[in-house]
């Protein structure tokens, strides 16, 4: 009776020695810090029983309102009508679009241009052995890209005037590299280079068209790691200068940790995007997945290879995503309450 | 209002049905014009000669020929790039087949067509196409092909300076690493007779080919016999032809063919004109005008 009426006036605590008067009634109320200042804290739990249990079973005795019912009610109906609106009107939507495609005069010609399973298992083979060269090609440009990337845009947070020339080049370099359509670079690189006749340059096609890659990739990549850097507040490289550490070694330590942490998605989306384009490289003659498919195509008439391809390409770009998503959430959860920033 | 969302999405879904249904009777009735126009054209020839004669064939564009071809169009088949000038020996067999049809030069329409959209399925923008398309089984069954109008030789070609120019043999160029055009019966040749231990590239056009061949990056390409010769003869210096490949092995002598839609009745009137070409020696005149450079080099043993 006298617990219901300290509960009452629990909340909002106005007096000064509250705390006082509430500690010889420790062991009666249900606080969680009460028994333990005291020694028998079984006797204690054991006393605190049947009043938590009082207290619980009031918890599940609550009733729910009437409207509150109503409202759980309309909830559910809504829910359901929902799901059904929604699946029968996708049905619809399917169906019509199957009948559409389908019933379509030309579906026969598709079907058998498109879809042929006998050229697709025949395709295929050389399909997946020249996409092992599009996943090498992309494996050895990612690294390269990520270093390249890296060095352009510290090279453009440069402030010193000595090193200006450096930061016109870095800038000269994103601008150019990025306007210049990939496949450009890959011609420009793959057919140029070799015409210099330079002795101990390279010639190999695959090795040409993953420099240009590079350098294409390079150029997005370090715009991307120039808007991490320049998203890490200024007062976290002032503190760490303030704390007696050198500007390189602000960057190092501080900053860039805090950057690349966070251009980690856009990073792994220029992936994806590179994983696609590694295709580019067959006009300097390899033979990958797309131009391998582009053979059998053009020798038998029928474009199935090339769904062939698309589904090798697919099948790797999507793992990459989830992969992707899946640090985004952790990156998340880790900014939550609680978590580090 | 939680409740009006769903009939507002009700109403959405039936919108989009009622549209695709519109759609899918909007497209149904796109099959029967054409065999509609078919069947009178079809009903009308009595006899052989009526079911050519140029009013009664189904075209493109009603009254003209539309002839279809890829840019750029490669000497020695075309000149200067340009099929309309009758120069060269494929736009001379084109305007040939034509007049047999009982077209003049100006009733005659030139598309471009590049070659991978040669074979889309679907209706073609062309009544034919003229692009060197060789004639084989597998490509039958997407494509119709007239009869053949040129029997086509492989051929290496490769910079003087180069350790396989004096090659004889086809041992010779095992260790040789070749170019040639994507979808040519070229790297068939390749693949199939040379079969060099080195993959072959394989690039967009003979052009890309040529210059990696100029810089160096491939030891030889492989180019039909006519194109092998223009190329030395004009095109790449200090180039020439090592000889000839024996087949592509994929089965009988190659030859190149019109390319028509599959189904299209005009490939027998074709057929017909190519026919009065070969009887009449036109074709054999218009070989030798213009390939007459490109006959006889060494086969390869």
């Amino acid at each position: 009776m006298s617990r219901s009426a300290a509960d009452g006036r629990g909340g909002p605590e106005p007096d000064g020695p509250e705390p006082e008067a509430s500690a010889p009634s420790g062991p009666e109320a249900p606080e969680p810090g009460g028994p333990e200042p005291d020694g028998p804290v079984p006797e204690a739990s054991a006393a605190d029983g049947p009043e938590v249990a009082g207290n619980a079973g009031a918890a599940a005795a609550w009733v729910p309102s009437d409207r509150q019912r109503a409202r759980e009610r309309a909830r559910r109906r809504s829910a359901v009508r929902s799901a059904l609106v929604a699946g029968a009107s996708t049905i619809v939507v399917a169906v019509l679009a199957a009948l559409l495609v389908t019933r379509s005069p030309g579906w026969p010609r598709v079907r058998e241009t498109f879809l042929s399973w006998p050229d697709f298992r025949a395709s295929f083979p050389d399909v997946l052995r020249g996409f092992w060269l599009n996943v090498r090609i992309f494996l050895v440009a990612e690294v390269l890209v990520l270093a390249l990337g890296l060095l352009v845009a510290v090279l453009r947070g440069l402030t010193a005037p000595a090193l200006f020339p450096l930061r016109v080049l870095a800038v000269a370099y994103t601008d150019l590299l990025r306007g210049v359509p990939t496949i450009l670079v890959i011609f420009g690189i793959g057919f140029g280079v070799p015409a210099l006749n330079l002795r101990g340059v390279p010639s190999d096609p695959v090795v040409l068209g993953t420099v240009a890659l590079v350098l294409s990739y390079g150029a997005y990549v370090a715009e991307v790691y120039r808007a991490g850097i320049e998203s890490v507040h200024p007062s976290q490289r002032a503190a760490a200068r303030s704390l007696g550490l050198r500007p390189r070694q602000a960057l190092r330590h501080v900053v860039l940790p805090q950057a690349v942490r966070r251009v980690v998605p856009p990073l792994l989306n220029d992936f994806v995007s590179l994983q696609k384009d590694t295709a580019l490289v067959a006009v300097l003659g390899p033979l990958e997945a797309v131009r391998q498919a582009q053979i059998y195509s053009s020798t038998n008439f029928n474009y199935t290879p090339y769904l062939a391809a698309s589904l090798l390409f697919v099948a790797l770009t999507v793992p990459l995503a989830r992969f992707t998503d899946a640090l985004a959430a952790r990156t998340a959860r880790r900014r939550g309450p609680g978590g580090p920033a | 209002m939680q409740t009006a969302r769903p009939r507002r999405m009700l109403a959405l879904a039936t919108g989009a049905a009622a549209l695709l249904a519109a759609g899918l009777g909007g497209c149904a009735p796109a099959d029967q014009a054409p065999s509609g126009q078919q069947s009178p054209s079809a009903s009308a020839s009595g006899s052989a000669s009526g079911e050519c004669a140029k009013s009664s064939l189904r075209l493109v564009t009603a009254g003209r020929l539309t002839i279809g071809t890829d840019k750029p169009a490669y000497e020695p088949w075309f000149s200067g790039d340009d099929p309309t000038n009758g120069k060269g020996f494929e736009s001379a067999v084109a305007y040939a087949v034509a007049g047999r049809l009982g077209f003049a030069k100006d009733e005659v329409t030139w598309t471009v067509v590049p070659f991978n959209s040669s074979y889309a399925p679907g209706r073609k923008k062309f009544d034919f196409d003229v692009n060197q398309v060789s004639i084989t089984e597998a490509r039958k069954k997407a494509v119709a092909f007239s009869d053949g109008y040129y029997t086509v030789n492989q051929a290496v070609v490769a910079l003087k300076s180069s350790p396989i120019a004096g090659a004889k043999t086809l041992g010779e160029l095992k260790g040789a690493k070749f170019g040639a055009q994507v979808g040519t019966t070229s790297l068939d040749a390749i693949r199939n007779i040379i079969r060099p231990t080195a993959q072959p590239a394989v690039y967009n056009d003979t052009n890309d080919a040529k210059n990696q061949l100029q810089n160096k990056v491939i030891d030889g390409i492989v180019v039909d016999l006519p194109t092998a010769f223009y190329l030395t003869a004009a095109e790449i210096d200090n180039s020439v032809i090592v000889g000839q490949v024996p087949g592509t092995g994929t089965g009988s002598a190659e030859q190149f063919g019109l390319l028509l839609e599959k189904g299209n009745p005009l490939v027998t009137c074709v057929n017909r004109a190519i026919a009065d070409l070969v009887s009449s020696g036109d074709l054999a005149k218009i070989t030798n005008q213009w390939l007459a450079a490109s006959a006889g080099a060494p086969v390869l043993g």
